[in-house]
């Protein structure tokens, strides 16, 4: 065999090893997800779903839970959102270019890597004790919103410089006011991307379970969450709490709920998907 | 007149916009001062050298001792058994789909190895419990029931898109003539790789190395669940540790009355979580910052 041959050869078998190695991870996820199946789907059943928790594990369910998780999710949409995208209109179509931006946009980045837990250090003081909102659906709302603003505002962002700048100029050739410009021109186009970036940052929420469990939303809930101000669980806490206990049939609950909330993330992330192919087509130009 | 209004509404609504900009700046300051605020008082009554040095963690028994450094071991040993398996094979994916993946293979590969970042934390917390746990029992009989080495290699799995991702980007941006170049010399497609494109990515590589071990020192429910709450000083995998978001989530569960020294740990802990993760992300913003420089 030639120099040049075993060298060609050395080459093939890196690339087998990189491959393995790109689908490895794929490989691991798709063996947990199947043994999660296997574990939880004799759980499912309607009455999993509409029933309280409760300290026998065939009789316990995710009924608060999910109420939990679906108030928490609408209330922290409700905040982040328009917070979310209002902060990148204004770094994308307003913001001067000079220290007080770049401190902005730092800081921003510098959110985004701050860990999820001290999300709820700050909401535990900020919002349980100083605003006195106690261990409430709100409190968690708001805690997860400003956990998930630097997600929004990055894609929202992203969503607006795509839109391009000859939009822009032919409406403010118009006489078009630069607000009249991003509302009436600039978030139309832009609005399939910020809903993307809104479900990514809602699934990334979703499954957050740190920072509610440091604000105190850990309690074992037999009731359903009524207003914002009522303490509450989520899927996440609710999984685990069923983890934490040494008793088998709570592993199996535990399993069931992780296939419920995969089913929220999966159909959340499918519309994403959806609906970024449904109205992207709509503004082709 | 109505120009007039016009003008005032354009200003009223600037303004509402630049406010929610701040937010992101009020949080940071939020952040610092709910930390420094109840840190402070702890650090009155706790010496930061006992803080540093005492080799033991013990706040919430009878005999109490406020050493951080079995956490930051702990944490330091989870992270070090993730980054182990996440930087290899995070990177050798990078190789893939930057330098040998079509375009067709990539557009499928890249954005699956992202689901894996998307699953939520606290399903990784029961798969590193109860199946990545039993199966390495079977190899190594001495494992604990809860450790660093299932909690690690769970997470490093996690953290995999992170390194793989932002390291395929840098490999990416290298401009194709270098690789050409290295064609025209006769190098096959692995030493391009290896010996030009990886050498001309590599800050950036560093800065994905960096930011996933920020991930790892920072994440919380799979050590929560898997590693265990015995603060240990050790640096056998094989025993159950306690990290210091493991230690975090420990008291908030518990009934540790709020305003107490032992309460107030979790922000002292909170605090050094904090400024290690503050500082991993500046070095890797550094870098990235710089390397985007050279490629523009």
């Amino acid at each position: 065999m030639g120099h040049r041959q075993r060298r060609e050869l050395l080459g093939k078998l890196f690339e087998g090893i990189a491959l393995a190695a790109t689908v490895f991870g794929l490989l691991v996820l798709a063996f947990l997800l199947l043994d999660v199946a296997r574990r939880g789907l004799g759980v499912l059943s309607w009455s999993f779903l509409t029933s309280y928790p409760s300290r026998f594990p065939e009789q316990a369910g995710i009924r608060s839970a999910l109420l939990g998780t679906i108030w928490v999710m609408a209330l922290t949409a409700l905040f982040a959102v328009p917070l979310g995208v209002a902060a990148a209109i204004y770094l994308e179509e307003y913001a001067p270019r000079n220290q007080l931006t770049r401190l902005i946009e730092l800081n921003i980045n510098n959110l985004a890597g701050v860990p999820s837990i001290i999300y709820g250090l700050l909401g535990l003081e900020l919002f349980v004790r100083a605003l006195r909102l106690e261990r409430s659906i709100l409190a968690g709302a708001l805690t997860l919103s400003l956990l998930v603003l630097p997600i929004l505002i990055a894609a929202s962002r992203e969503a607006l410089r795509a839109v391009p700048m000859s939009l822009r100029e032919a409406a403010f050739a118009l006489g078009a006011t630069r607000w009249q410009v991003i509302r009436h021109q600039v978030l139309p186009v832009a609005f399939p991307g910020i809903l993307t970036g809104m479900i990514l940052a809602l699934s990334r929420a979703i499954g957050e379970t740190a920072p509610l469990i440091t604000i105190g939303a850990l309690t074992f809930i037999a009731f359903d969450p009524r207003s914002p101000f009522d303490k509450f669980t989520v899927l996440p806490i609710q999984i685990f709490n069923w983890v934490s206990r040494p008793q088998a049939g709570f592993h199996a609950r535990a399993a069931g709920a992780i296939l419920v909330l995969l089913a929220v993330l999966l159909s959340m992330n499918g519309l994403a998907i959806y609906l970024r192919y449904r109205l992207q087509r709509r503004y082709q130009w | 007149m109505a120009a007039r209004w016009r003008e005032w509404g354009e200003l009223a609504v600037q303004a509402l916009l630049f406010f929610a900009a701040m937010v992101s700046v009020f949080t940071t300051i939020g952040i610092v001062a709910v930390l420094l605020v109840e840190a402070l008082p702890f650090f009155q009554q706790v010496s930061l050298k006992e803080f540093l040095l005492d080799p033991q963690w013990t706040p919430l028994f009878a005999q109490k001792h406020f050493g951080i450094m079995p956490l930051v071991a702990g944490t330091f040993l989870t992270s070090a058994v993730a980054l182990a398996l996440a930087m290899p094979v995070g990177m050798l994916s990078a190789v893939y789909l930057s330098e040998y993946a079509s375009p067709r293979v990539r557009a499928v590969l890249k954005p699956a190895l992202e689901l894996l970042a998307g699953v939520p934390t606290v399903v990784y917390g029961y798969f590193a419990l109860l199946t990545v746990t039993p199966l390495l029992k079977r190899i190594i009989p001495d494992l604990e029931t809860f450790n660093a080495l299932s909690a690690g290699l769970t997470m490093g799995v996690m953290i995999i898109p992170l390194i793989s991702s932002l390291s395929e980007d840098a490999l990416y941006a290298v401009p194709s003539s270098l690789r050409e170049a290295a064609y025209a010399l006769g190098a096959t497609r692995l030493e391009v790789a290896v010996r030009v494109v990886i050498p001309a990515a590599l800050s950036g590589i560093a800065a994905s190395f960096i930011l996933a071990a920020s991930r790892a020192v920072g994440e919380t429910m799979i050590v929560a669940i898997a590693a265990g709450q015995r603060p240990t000083l050790t640096l056998d995998p094989r025993r159950a540790i306690e990290t210091m978001t493991a230690y975090i989530v420990q008291v908030s569960l518990g009934d540790t009355p709020h305003g107490t020294l032992e309460f107030r740990t979790i922000f002292a802990v909170g605090l050094v979580l904090f400024l290690i993760t503050l500082v991993l992300n500046l070095i890797a913003m550094r870098i990235i910052e710089r390397y985007r420089e050279v490629y523009r």
